[in-house]
């Protein structure tokens, strides 16, 4: 086994533990928000994007590069932008405001 | 290791640590916003530092440019506008759309890079497996996520959708994606390969979620965000990127917990969700199969106005029937109304009414009511005894008091005692069972009355009808 894919693999298993650890038990009212919040983080994908772009040397890879970059684009804006805002509302215990521009936007 | 490899490293490595302290934050309402803003800024830190670096090794092209920056462009575009704009109702469909473009995204990942290095001859298993691995899971969370986005907005039909044989398909889809795996792993010189092993598991995850009722989705959706997780993790493995390992791992392992604990919350198991074919989806929609009502008593607009009008302690049970009628605002007027009128109002809200855990303090939230107002499940519990009028809007299964006694579809299931207060006041469209297919004798029960109704239409009409008593 190499080093570089014994180091990625125990990388992976202790996330993992990780994982299983920093979720204990969730009050049913924050269980949407949180599974928001871990589907704006799998965004994360949109670092690959950049790096097979970097990689595309002809017209087919540039078309994969572009769905790709395209696809996990909307995964990570959208899903820090929505969870966000649900979130928004359990930080105003007296909502009389309007808080619409609760989503405080990062890409 | 270069001195600007050595600083991607250290930053990839912080991002990963805001993102898990960003999740432990996001465990309690009181730092949850700022534990997903931490979160995000691990995520700009990490697209900053992979542009630096891209810029900095320079082998990307303009044609690379022109395809990621307008993939970029695009794609945030759609995101945020999607995600400012949807109604808090329509949430649950909107993050399972996200969830399928990042397994689109990781599959893609997958299929680039296998097609990038395959002409050369020597394709070890250290990489061929990981990358079918990311393929075979990105694809099935892109069409399961899809289908499972198309039942909670009413586009494909929410009840369980199955056909002679679809059992034999499955396998079928099963063996196709498993034989794709070995070939592209045993021999990775067709590229043909690598197309059956996407198909099939695009075809696997269409049929996994077809046959699931659309009040399970949820607990799907919740899933197959576990599946991305994973898939992104893979996709780190091919790329050789480890802050993809990491934070993959942690959605995939989290996702998991979080998946039991709303199965464990609906009463159901993951497993019996996945076998599918259960329940009817939305529940009260279709109105039919009303059973002849066991004496059941029947009232009206006007007859709820008064007695809402006259009570001192209102309860008000909102459910699923509230959420696909999209009749929060309405609830809210009403509320207001009694407010006003000096009378207490309070909200029962059971851990899983709406359309996900926890969906239905968002909707009411976003409705501006107050949070004091919402009360779970012991505290509302308390209060029924001293509640004049409970007020039960398109809610049933979290009511049925038969879930005390042993023997039946939602025996254990924790309930709301509406039965226990002084009188009960039930909207709902039918008689129709709700989604455990029990009936609930809290209808038939003497201090109970059925305003058969829309929850929308229903509400309107208490409305005017409190208000002519309140003058």
């Amino acid at each position: 086994m190499s080093q570089q894919l014994y180091t990625n693999l125990a990388i992976f298993v202790l996330s993992l533990l990780v994982g299983f650890e920093v979720m204990s038990k969730i009050p049913a009212t924050l269980q949407t928000p949180m599974m928001s919040g871990a589907n704006a983080i799998h965004g994360v994908v949109v670092v690959g994007a950049f790096v097979i772009a970097a990689e595309a040397d002809n017209i087919w890879f540039y078309l994969l590069a572009f769905l790709c970059a395209f696809f996990a684009a909307v995964n990570v804006s959208g899903g820090y932008t929505v969870t966000d805002r649900m979130l928004g509302m359990f930080t105003k215990p007296k909502a009389s405001s309007s808080n619409k521009n609760a989503g405080g936007d990062k890409q | 290791m270069t001195a600007l490899q050595t600083i991607a490293s250290l930053v990839y490595l912080l991002s990963a640590i805001c993102y898990v302290i960003g999740v432990h934050m996001m465990r309690s309402p009181k730092t949850a916003k700022n534990g997903n803003i931490l979160s995000g800024v691990g995520m700009i830190m990490a697209v900053i530092m992979i542009i630096i670096e891209i810029i900095n090794d320079g082998k990307i092209d303009l044609g690379g440019w022109t395809a990621l920056i307008a993939g970029l462009v695009l794609g945030i575009g759609y995101g945020v506008i999607k995600a400012r704009k949807v109604p808090m109702t329509d949430v649950p469909q909107l993050v399972s759309l996200f969830n399928a473009v990042g397994g689109g995204a990781a599959a893609t990942i997958g299929i680039f890079d296998y097609l990038h290095v395959m002409p050369s001859t020597s394709i070890s298993l250290i990489f061929s497996i990981p990358v079918v691995l990311d393929v075979i899971i990105g694809g099935t969370t892109f069409s399961g996520s899809l289908i499972a986005t198309g039942k909670l907005s009413g586009h494909v039909p929410g009840k369980p959708i199955t056909f002679p044989g679809a059992k034999l398909c499955n396998a079928v889809a099963i063996l196709a994606m498993l034989a794709a795996a070995v070939l592209v792993i045993g021999f990775p010189t067709n590229w043909w390969y690598i197309v059956l092993a996407l198909g099939a598991s695009l075809v696997f995850g269409l049929l996994m979620t077809l046959p699931i009722g659309g009040a399970d989705m949820p607990v799907v959706v919740s899933l197959l965000n576990a599946f991305t997780g994973l898939a992104v993790a893979f996709a780190g493995f091919v790329i050789n990127n480890q802050v993809l390992i990491i934070a993959g791992a942690l959605v995939g392992a989290a996702g998991t917990i979080l998946t039991l604990q709303m199965a464990e919350a609906m009463n159901r198991s993951v497993a019996n969700i996945i076998a599918g074919g259960f329940g009817g989806g939305d529940s009260g929609t279709s109105g039919a199969a009303a059973d002849v009502p066991v004496n059941v008593t029947e009232t009206s607009a006007d007859d709820v106005g008064l007695q809402l009008a006259y009570a001192h302690n209102v309860m008000i049970v909102p459910g699923y029937g509230l959420a696909a009628a999209q009749a929060q605002h309405e609830v809210a007027e009403l509320a207001k109304l009694l407010t006003d009128a000096g009378i207490n109002v309070d909200y029962a809200i059971h851990p899983v009414a709406g359309r996900m855990p926890g969906h239905m303090n968002v909707l009411l939230a976003d409705v501006h009511v107050p949070y004091e107002q919402m009360k779970q499940l012991d505290e509302a519990n308390q209060m029924f005894p001293n509640t004049d009028v409970s007020l039960v809007i398109g809610a049933n299964d979290v009511t049925n008091p038969l879930a005390r006694e042993s023997g039946n579809a939602i025996s254990g299931m924790p309930i709301l005692d509406v039965d226990k207060s002084k009188s009960v006041v039930v909207i709902k469209r039918s008689m129709s069972t709700g989604y455990a297919g029990v009936q609930n004798p809290l209808f038939s029960e003497d201090h109970t009355k059925m305003f058969f109704s829309d929850a929308k239409k229903g509400l309107q009409e208490i409305i005017a009808a409190t208000k002519q008593y309140l003058d």
